[in-house]
Order: C-alpha cells, then sequence, then structure tokens
C-alpha cells in the first residue's frame, strides 16, 4: 500500500494551473468579435478539418483553443447537451447560458477531481433577435466563466491581442472589416504574415434566413477580404 | 388515433418531387385536413409519411435531429445511401409497434451530391428498404396515385410537369380512396410538394401548386 505525500491545496490548485497555463500558451490564439451582423470567430489554424471553431446549433457557436482532443471532446458533449435539448422541448429551449453552465460544471470537475486538468479554454457565443440578444461567453481550465462584450482572445498571445484589439475594435464593423482587422491583429504579436489558407475564421449571421445561421467563411471568401 | 394517407415520390430532370395530401383520418372521422406529411429531412433530402400519423412525425423529427447531429459532429454530410439506410434501421426498431397496428411507411428521396443525381427510396413495416427508379407512392391511396403517375410518368421530366404529375395523382388518388382529401380551392387547401435538386430542398409556393391543381381541373372539366 502507497501513501500520497501530503500537499496543501493552494499549491495543488496552483500547480494544476500554471500546468494548464503552459498548456494553453504553447497553441495558438483564437479571437472572437462582435460585429454588425452577430459574431465572428477567426483563427490561426494549419488544419483545414481539424477545426477550432464549430457549430453547436441554430444560434450558438463553439471555439477552442488549446489541445483538441480535450476540446473537441467539449464540442462533442456540447453538441449532445444541445440537440437533446432542442429534441426534448424546444429549438428557441437552447440556450447559450445553459451550455456555458455546463461546460462551466465539466471543466471545475475535471480541473479538481482528475490527475490532470484540461489544457483548454472556449468561448461559446450566441446571437438571438438584435445586437442586444448577442452574448459571448469564455470558458476556462478550471470552470471559471466571464461574459465577455464587443472582443475577446483566447489561447497563446492573448494578452497582446486583447492589448491590441483594446485599440482597433470598433462597434459595429461589417464581416469583411471585421476578418480584415483580426488576421492583422492574429499576425501582430511576432509581427509576421499569416497565409489565407491558414486561416479558419466561422460568422453566426444573424441576418441569414435559414434557421441556422452558423457559417463557415471559405478561404476565396476571406482572401476577397484581405485584398479588399 | 389519425392516420395519414397518401404521399408520393418521382424523379425529374433536376431531382425530385415529393408531394402529399393533406388529411388524416381516425376511422371515419377526418382528424386533420391541413396535415403536413412531407418534410425536408436535410438540406439535400426529403421525406414524406403515412401511417399512424403521431408515430410517423416523431419518426421525421428524431430523423431530422439524426442528420443534423451526424453533420455537425463529423463536419460532412450523411451520404444519401447512408441516410436512406439510417431510415430502414429506425422503421425496423418500430417493428413491435407495427404490429400492433402502428405502422409507419415512408418515402425517402434526396440529391445524391456524389452521383449528381436525384435517387427515391420507399419502405415496408419491416425496415426493408428499395431503390426506386422512376416513382413510388405509400400510403391508403397508393394504388390509384400510382396507376395515374404510370400514365404521366417519363423520364426527364421537366419541373411543371413533374408538379403537374403529382398532384394530378393525389387528385385521382382523393378520387378513388375516401382517406385521402383533395384539393380545397374555397379553403386554400393544396397538396404540399417539395422538390430537392443540386441547389437543395426546397417547397413549392402554394400559389404554385394552386395554379398547377386548377390547370388539371381545368382540363377535367
Amino acid at each position: 500500500m502507497s501513501f500520497m505525500p501530503y500537499v496543501a491545496p493552494e499549491q495543488m490548485m496552483k500547480d494544476r494551473s500554471e500546468y494548464a497555463h503552459k498548456g494553453i500558451a504553447r497553441g495558438r490564439s483564437v479571437i472572437g468579435l462582435e460585429i454588425a451582423d452577430g459574431l465572428l470567430f477567426i483563427a490561426e489554424n494549419p488544419s483545414a478539418t481539424l477545426h477550432k471553431i464549430s457549430e453547436i446549433y441554430d444560434k450558438i457557436a463553439f471555439a477552442g483553443v488549446g489541445k483538441y482532443s480535450e476540446f473537441e471532446d467539449l464540442r462533442i458533449a456540447g453538441l449532445r447537451h444541445a440537440d437533446m435539448r432542442g429534441y426534448s422541448y424546444g429549438r428557441e429551449d437552447v440556450k447559450a447560458r445553459d451550455l456555458a453552465n455546463a461546460y462551466s460544471q465539466a471543466l471545475s470537475t475535471i480541473f479538481t477531481q482528475q490527475m490532470k486538468p484540461y489544457e483548454v479554454e472556449i468561448l461559446v457565443g450566441e446571437v438571438d433577435g438584435d445586437s442586444e440578444g448577442t452574448v459571448l461567453y469564455h470558458i476556462l481550465f478550471d470552470g471559471s466563466v466571464t461574459d465577455e462584450h464587443g472582443f475577446v482572445a483566447i489561447g497563446g498571445h492573448a494578452e497582446d491581442l486583447t492589448d491590441t484589439l483594446k485599440d482597433r475594435y470598433h462597434e459595429g464593423w461589417d464581416l469583411g472589416t471585421a476578418v480584415k482587422q483580426a488576421v492583422e491583429v492574429l499576425a501582430s504579436p511576432d509581427s509576421r504574415t499569416i497565409d489565407v489558407d491558414t486561416i479558419e475564421a466561422g460568422v453566426l449571421d444573424r441576418s441569414r434566413p435559414q434557421r441556422r445561421k452558423f457559417r463557415r467563411l471559405a478561404d476565396e471568401e476571406i482572401a476577397g477580404f484581405l485584398s479588399a | 388515433m389519425p392516420h395519414g394517407t397518401t404521399v408520393l415520390g418521382l424523379k425529374y430532370a433536376d431531382g425530385i418531387v415529393m408531394a402529399g395530401d393533406r388529411r388524416a383520418t381516425a376511422g371515419y372521422t377526418i382528424a386533420d385536413d391541413k396535415m403536413r406529411k412531407v418534410f425536408a429531412a436535410d438540406d439535400y433530402s426529403a421525406i414524406a409519411i403515412a401511417g399512424a400519423a403521431g408515430m410517423a412525425v416523431d419518426m421525421v423529427k428524431l430523423f431530422q435531429l439524426e442528420l443534423e447531429h451526424y453533420e455537425k459532429l463529423t463536419g460532412d454530410r450523411l451520404s444519401l445511401e447512408g441516410k436512406a439506410n439510417r431510415l430502414a434501421q429506425m422503421i425496423r426498431s418500430n417493428f413491435p409497434l407495427a404490429m400492433q397496428g402502428l405502422v409507419v411507411v415512408p418515402l425517402f428521396g434526396g440529391y445524391d451530391e456524389r452521383r449528381a443525381e436525384g435517387r427515391l427510396f420507399y419502405y415496408d413495416a419491416t425496415g426493408g428498404r428499395w431503390e426506386e427508379d422512376d416513382y413510388q407512392s405509400t400510403g391508403s391511396g397508393s394504388q390509384p396515385a400510382k396507376n395515374s403517375l404510370k400514365k404521366r410518368w417519363r423520364p426527364g421530366l421537366d419541373r411543371e410537369a413533374a408538379l403537374r404529375g403529382a398532384v394530378e395523382a393525389l387528385l385521382d388518388a382523393s378520387e378513388d380512396d375516401v382517406a385521402t382529401g383533395g384539393p380545397n380551392p374555397v379553403r386554400h387547401i393544396y397538396p404540399i410538394v417539395l422538390t430537392v435538386t443540386a441547389s437543395g430542398a426546397d417547397e413549392m409556393d402554394e400559389s404554385e401548386v394552386a395554379a398547377a391543381v386548377d390547370l388539371v381541373l381545368e382540363e377535367r372539366r
């Protein structure tokens, strides 16, 4: 029989938090922006198939940074949660707030009770009705949730990106302007150029007539915005 | 318990047409005269139902959910073949209830993006699944509807002719089968008609369907 040495809870939390931070800092970032017609999520992602940004439900989208397998796990759980709820009750009963709470509970349990915390940060965004109905939640690896307004950056260079966004961001950008600005911000920390093929972007567009408001931007569309 | 009656599907030049009358019966009573029995299953397929209405509508809801869930989960739509097979499994799982009289027999069709053509499938209560080359109908008025389509259907019909064939077959079914509802211009009750083509599933406007019905009626006056 083996005994675990005593570790103070403060120390344990600090170690886990540091571990998660390090994991997230190694990866690339995602930017979430409130724009005129809804919400834009944009990221640098060399893979065209392993997405950081995806649709959850009619008006809800998801973005994750950190360890792919872990935020993919969260995405799938969120998708199940949303689809089950919409089937059991009604489509309008699926809300980003409930989803953010569920994520928060799950991440907080993992952070305190499992061997290793998840090395992820996620965003859950929703557009509903007019711009008043737009919400953007930022959920950390330990389950803490913040309600963001206007813009948010998560992942590797989150702090630098947030500082740059603070200076640049304007309310009511159209999609094209937002994409262009966001790509410049993403490239700003080490002043490089980002190849169009490696930009992943998805938008929750409340002006879409379809029930499902999420759409992925194609490379050509992004290229068009950047050259405009 | 309400029962849905006649639905049909046919291939045409751009894809497929699916149509259904609006009547649901419970014994000798008309339970509903504006029921919807034809639904878009996702962006590129449609499902039409006949049989126990409550079970059938729930099966459609679950089927739509499964297709959307799969699409969001994997980032890819299921193949049309995959969708048709999944529906067969759902019908099979309903078999014990079908034995007690709660039969659900849908038609399924859509645009196969890989083969670039419209395809049509029909089922029986055991989950048997067959592909249809030209047209098919299910429900109590399916026999007169099929007889009607037999006279009208040709390979490569255009949209107008396909719509006309569909509404005429439903009209014929309503004349020969008490459980099938005919068009009712006074109360604005017309068949629901959906097309699925390379540009997706689309429901025809009531005015377009009404015009086609008027044309058929005018010819028979």
